[in-house]
Formats: C-alpha cells, sequence, structure tokens
C-alpha cells in the first residue's frame, strides 16, 4: 500500500465536502425550534403531505426489498488510488452510518484478487485432500445436509487502518476503519468435514483454497482448524452474497479475514505450512529492524467511534450520542473508555446490544455539548485483559512500515461547529 | 444421481486403473488401495452412494490412532485426475513442483509478452501495479521496496502464485515449462541469477536461496507486546494536554463522498 504521490495543501473544500454528506456545517440550532410561543406551526405537520393522501408502492413492486431512496449515500467506498485494478482492490463498509452490531449483508465492504466469481451452486465443489484417509468431495447440497450452526463473527481485514501507520490520512471512518464487518454465519464446523475425510496425524497444518481466478490460497494451522472454524454457506440468514464469496466461504473467528477463503473449493491437509503469496510477500509484517513477523493471525483488540466522525458531524447542541464498535479477535470486549479531550481523562462507555466472543460490541456515551472543541477517542480492553494501545505506543514496537494490524486509538477532532476531523495527536 | 451422472461417473472411474501409476507418486499407498477399490468398481453398473461410503473405508490397518470412519456418509471420494487437476500447490520444499524446465532467456520473452504490460519490463512496476525486482536493501529504509528478490522469502511462493493466478485475466493458461522459465527469469531480474542461459527445473529449485529468506519469524507478539496486556488503564489526568500534529485534510486523499460512485 503506498502513500498519494503527492500531497496538496490543507483543502478546506475537501474538509466540507465530507461533512455535507450527512448534511451539517449549517447553524446547530441550541434550542428545539417550536419552543418559543411566537413559533410558526410546522406545515409538515399542519399540510397534508403526498405520501399521507395517496397510497404508495404495493406489495410486489420490491420483491426484494432495498434501503430507502433517501439512504442513497451510505454506501460501499472505495478509495481509488489505493489499487491498480478494480478487480483486486478493496472497499469500504460506511460504518458512521451503521448502528448494532451487524453489518447488512450488502453493506460489507469488499477485497477481491481477481474479481468476483460467480459460481451456480450446483457447479461448485469442495475437494477435502492431502493427509486424509479419504479424499472427498462435497457438492453444495451434501454440505447442506450436515449439521449447522450460527454464529455472529467480525471479519476484518488485516490491513485496516493500514495506511494511517504514518499519521492521519484518510479523512472517514468508512476509509480508516472500514474494512470490518460483523455479520450472523450459518454453516458447519470445519471439524465435521475434516473428521469424514480422516485426518492422518501428520496433519499440522490445512491449505484453503478459493475457485476463483486468483485461487487464493492460505495455510491454517490445525488446531485452529479445528478448535472454531466454519464453512460457511449463509449470512445474516439467507444465501452469502456473491462478493462474500457464494456459494461458499471459510470462517476464521477472531483471525485476519484473508484467511476467510471465499468461493472456497478445497482443503488440503499437510505437514507444514505452504507459503504461498497471502502470507509472505503480503500479509506480514515488516518491522522496524527490516525483519518480519510472519503468522500474524490474530486480530488484536481495537475500537472506533463512528458518530461523531468526519462523515457524520454533530447537528445539535445539547443532547447527543456517541457511538462506536470495539472488538477482539481474542475472545470478547470487556469494556471501552471514551475520552473527549485526546485521553487525558476517560469515561467508560456503555455497551449495548450481544456482546460476544470475537464479535463486534456497540458502545454508547449520551454527553451535553456546548460547542467546545472535542478531541474524541475509544479505548477497547479484551476478555484476556489486552488494552487497545496508542497508535504511538504501536509505532514504539512495531514502527510505521507493517501495514497490517494496525488497531492503534483514532483521534477525531470535533469543531465548534460541529464538524469531525481525523487528526493525529501528540 | 440422474442416469447421466452416474455414466459420467463410470465412465472416470473407469479411466482410474490406466492414471494409478501418475497418481500414486503423490500420494500414499491407503490411496492407491482406494483407487484399486474404486477401479474395480467398475464391475458395479450403478454407484449408491453407500457403496461410495464402502469404498472409502479405511482399507488397511496402519499406525494411525487418529484414524477415524466417516460418520454422516457424506461426499464422494476424490478421484485422482480430480486431485490432479487441482492439487497444484507448491510448498518451500519442493512438495507439488511438477516435471518441467525453462531457462531465463525463455522466461524473459514469456515475460515481457505477457507480464511485461503491468509489471514493467525490468519488473519495476507499472503505476500500482507491482513491482517484481529491485529494492535490494531498502527494507529497513523510509520507504521499503518490497519485490521477490528484496522480500519474498520462499522460491516456491513465485511458482505457485504464478500458476495459479497469473497473467492476471488470463490465469492458469501457462505451461509448467513456461512458469519455470518465468520463475528463472524473475530470479535473474533480481540478479539471484546470473546466467541467461540457466535452466531451471524441478530437480535444481529448491538449491535457489532468496536473499530474505530468513528474515520472517513466526507472530511473536504475546511476548514482545506483552505491555499491551494486563496493565489497569488510567482514567483520570492521564497525559499532558495534547496538540494536534497531523491532519488528514492536509494530505487530502479522501475520496469526494457527496455522490455515489459511477453505476451503469
Amino acid at each position: 500500500m503506498r502513500d498519494p504521490s503527492s500531497t496538496g495543501a490543507p483543502s478546506r473544500r475537501r474538509f466540507l465536502g465530507a461533512a455535507a454528506i450527512a448534511g451539517a456545517g449549517a447553524a446547530l440550532s441550541a434550542v428545539p425550534a417550536a419552543a418559543g410561543g411566537s413559533a410558526k406551526p410546522d406545515p409538515l405537520i399542519t399540510d397534508v403531505q403526498d405520501w399521507a393522501r395517496t397510497p404508495g408502492d404495493g406489495v410486489d413492486k420490491r420483491p426484494y426489498g432495498t434501503p430507502s431512496k433517501f439512504e442513497k449515500n451510505i454506501i460501499r467506498r472505495d478509495v481509488p488510488w489505493l489499487t491498480a485494478s478494480a478487480q483486486s482492490s478493496v472497499n469500504f463498509t460506511p460504518l458512521h452510518a451503521l448502528d448494532g452490531i451487524i453489518t447488512p449483508s450488502g453493506l460489507c465492504f469488499e477485497r477481491h484478487h481477481a474479481g468476483i466469481a460467480e459460481i451456480d451452486p450446483a457447479d461448485h465443489r469442495l475437494m477435502i485432500n492431502g493427509l486424509v484417509d479419504r479424499p472427498l468431495v462435497f457438492t453444495m447440497d451434501d454440505i447442506r445436509r450436515m449439521p449447522r450452526v450460527n454464529k455472529i463473527h467480525f471479519l476484518e481485514c488485516a490491513a485496516n487502518s493500514g495506511m494511517e501507520w504514518r499519521g492521519a490520512q484518510l479523512n472517514g471512518c468508512q476509509f480508516t476503519h472500514g474494512m470490518i464487518h460483523n455479520v450472523m454465519y450459518t454453516g458447519v464446523p470445519l471439524k465435521l468435514l475434516l473428521d469424514e475425510a480422516g485426518l492422518k496425524p501428520s496433519a499440522k497444518w490445512l491449505m484453503l483454497e478459493g475457485a476463483d481466478a486468483a485461487g487464493m490460497n492460505r495455510s491454517l494451522p490445525i488446531a485452529k482448524a479445528l478448535d472454531d472454524v466454519l464453512i460457511a454457506f449463509a449470512m445474516n440468514g439467507e444465501a452469502l452474497r456473491p462478493e462474500q464469496g457464494y456459494p461458499l466461504r471459510a470462517v476464521i473467528p477472531g483471525w485476519e479475514g484473508n484467511l476467510w477463503v471465499k468461493w472456497l473449493r478445497r482443503i488440503e491437509a499437510g505437514d507444514q505450512p505452504w507459503a504461498t503469496r497471502e502470507e509472505t510477500s503480503k500479509y506480514t509484517d515488516l518491522l522496524a529492524d527490516g525483519r518480519s513477523r510472519k503468522h500474524t493471525f490474530v486480530m488484536d483488540a481495537k475500537s472506533v467511534v463512528t458518530s461523531p466522525s468526519p462523515q457524520a458531524p454533530l447537528k445539535h447542541r445539547g443532547r447527543n450520542v456517541l457511538t462506536g464498535i470495539a472488538w477482539s479477535g481474542r475472545g470478547a470486549v470487556s469494556r471501552v473508555d471514551v475520552s473527549l479531550d485526546g485521553g487525558r481523562n476517560w469515561q467508560t462507555a456503555r455497551l449495548d446490544g450481544p456482546v460476544l466472543d470475537k464479535s463486534m460490541a456497540r458502545f454508547y456515551v449520551d454527553f451535553d455539548w456546548q460547542g467546545e472543541e472535542m478531541m474524541i477517542q475509544s479505548r477497547a480492553v479484551d476478555s484476556t485483559g489486552y488494552v487497545q494501545p496508542t497508535k504511538d505506543a504501536l509505532r514504539k514496537v512495531r514502527g510505521v512500515n507493517s501495514i497490517y494490524h494496525n488497531n492503534g486509538i483514532q483521534t477525531w477532532l470535533v469543531h465548534p461547529n460541529g464538524e469531525a476531523e481525523n487528526v493525529e495527536i501528540a | 444421481m440422474s442416469r447421466l451422472r452416474e455414466a459420467a461417473l463410470l465412465a472416470v472411474l473407469l479411466g482410474v486403473a490406466d492414471q494409478s501409476v501418475g497418481w500414486v507418486e503423490r500420494s500414499d499407498t491407503h490411496h492407491f488401495r482406494v483407487a484399486q477399490l474404486m477401479g474395480f468398481a467398475n464391475a458395479q453398473p450403478i454407484l449408491r452412494a453407500s457403496d461410495v461410503a464402502e469404498i472409502a473405508k479405511p482399507t488397511a490397518p496402519d499406525d494411525d490412532t487418529r484414524r477415524s470412519t466417516p460418520k454422516l456418509g457424506l461426499g464422494r471420494p476424490a478421484l485422482p485426475e480430480e486431485i490432479a487437476a487441482w492439487d497444484t500447490d507448491v510448498r518451500p520444499d519442493g512438495k507439488g513442483l511438477p516435471v518441467g524446465k525453462g531457462t531465463v532467456k525463455q522466461g524473459e520473452d514469456i515475460f515481457q509478452a505477457q507480464c511485461a504490460a503491468c509489471h514493467g519490463e525490468f519488473g519495476e512496476g507499472v503505476g500500482r501495479w507491482p513491482p517484481l525486482a529491485g529494492g535490494a536493501g531498502t527494507l529497513t529504509a523510509d520507504r521499503p521496496d518490497k519485490t521477490v528478490g528484496s522480500f519474498w522469502p520462499d522460491l516456491s511462493t513465485v511458482f505457485d502464485y504464478i500458476q495459479r493466478a497469473m497473467p492476471f485475466g488470463n490465469a492458469r493458461s501457462l505451461s509448467n515449462d513456461e512458469v519455470y522459465a518465468l520463475t528463472a527469469y524473475i530470479l535473474s531480474m533480481n540478479d539471484i541469477i546470473k546466467d541467461e542461459n540457466f535452466e531451471l527445473n524441478e530437480r535444481n529449485f529448491t538449491s535457489i536461496r532468496m536473499p530474505n529468506a530468513t528474515a520472517f519469524y513466526d507472530d511473536d507478539r504475546e511476548i514482545a507486546e506483552k505491555a499491551f496486556w494486563g496493565s489497569e488503564p488510567c482514567m483520570k489526568d492521564c497525559r499532558a494536554a495534547p496538540k494536534v500534529v497531523g491532519r488528514a485534510v492536509s494530505v487530502d486523499v479522501t475520496p469526494d463522498g457527496k455522490s455515489g460512485p459511477k453505476v451503469d
């Protein structure tokens, strides 16, 4: 991943542009509009509106429902300068506009290495071979006849926040933290499939391989495979989306997204890792001494405030909701602290909704704001006692060239007019 | 299973006996035993799921204490031709390397015709496409140049990746000899091989040492970053007043989000 070739002067236009997405930048209202005795009645109430007069679309008009047209800007977005080709690229989940812990399927970020493989499930095969007693081939019908389970897990790309190692670069949590999603998977424990083939004792690693034109392949330690890995065919209650690996993908809870091979067609058992391109030239962490960590599978605890944030500015003084997400690949989120003054003082946020193992958790701080400048941060603590570090603490141990696994604390500077921006503090 | 599918499967099974010699080189004796059984299964006009499960059962005891029997009875044996078609991966120890050969010179011709448009005539990378050559000694520099020569620890990765994913847009179109030749040429571009007549093949492949081979080590975060665990986070007066030292808006590379991407 490279920095942009040129850096311009501070751009007011760009800054306002981002803020304008959410319709901010206008005057902040301190009191409800109708509070005074001389206030004019709201025509939205006193006049009969079109939608209250005539019926709308009938039931068959939208056989597969989509979001309201007023939500048309809440979409996955990419950063064109990051990659050479849209087929080998990434886009980002619009975290700033989401709530709860489940990411809508159509907003889950995409990362492909050779575009989306479009596979008729009738044509899909899953092979298990290598160090097994019985090399086997499964059809999708076979897999759907196996005992299945439902699990909610986050998938985070190891490169999430990778553009921020050297300092604040992208102005929006969609771009700084949007290579993550959290959905419910339905699938078969990989252990069942491996038992069916009969792993040999010499099998220590698996290689997972995709059916796409990149033939994506990664090595997976057998202990993880037997622990909690799923072979999933559904997300959020329906078939996987094509861009998420339809009809079959691997689910590797808590581990970096690149391992979650999509369009999964083959699992080979072996006695050592394969050193594939994606686990050597990519997804290894180059440290300051020139050496590199490999097999850095686990995603460490991390959090981000999703609102307010550059794409979700504050619009009102007085009561406001601060919200964000936290997650850990090592267990469950046990606590999230929030600072409004750049890390000088902290308060513990309120977790709401399910707090699950290796899943996103949602946190809130309900607060009053009178237009003061804020430096908003969040800090996750997980069930292993890991405390999300500052960016500087991470840089101290890793340098700035490791690309992957940047889980440092994010700072949003909120201005008196409610606009927020991504800043680096010292 | 339809009659047509049964016929197709039977045809494949009939082929097993002819091909099993080549296959057994990559497999253990147990697999060979299964293949023999499957080959003999062609005496059966119809292969039922129960037959497949029976065939797939281990046929000879060995010292495998973890050996299990199938519990679900789902799936069918993978045929040797099927395994051969998909099991093309190559490991650093050379396991999986096909028989083949190619020289630096041959690789250069293929590279200039099929690879240089993206990777550059000298492997320098065009635009944002990945560079393949150069960058030696830059891994501790401010801007490391991570290429096959400067960074990749294993030569097998080059072979494995090319044969499965390259050329981009026409994957799996290269012969084994062409992949050997391209691998040799990439070594040459990185000065790891100096002789343009050098021939890379399955016998000398594992003798090549990559310059950065010893610079990788297993994840040690739980030790090296132990300080991130277990401390009670500070809640009050934790630091001096922070000041802003960098702003994303100064970098000005955030996509303009006012409208969605163009959709056809």
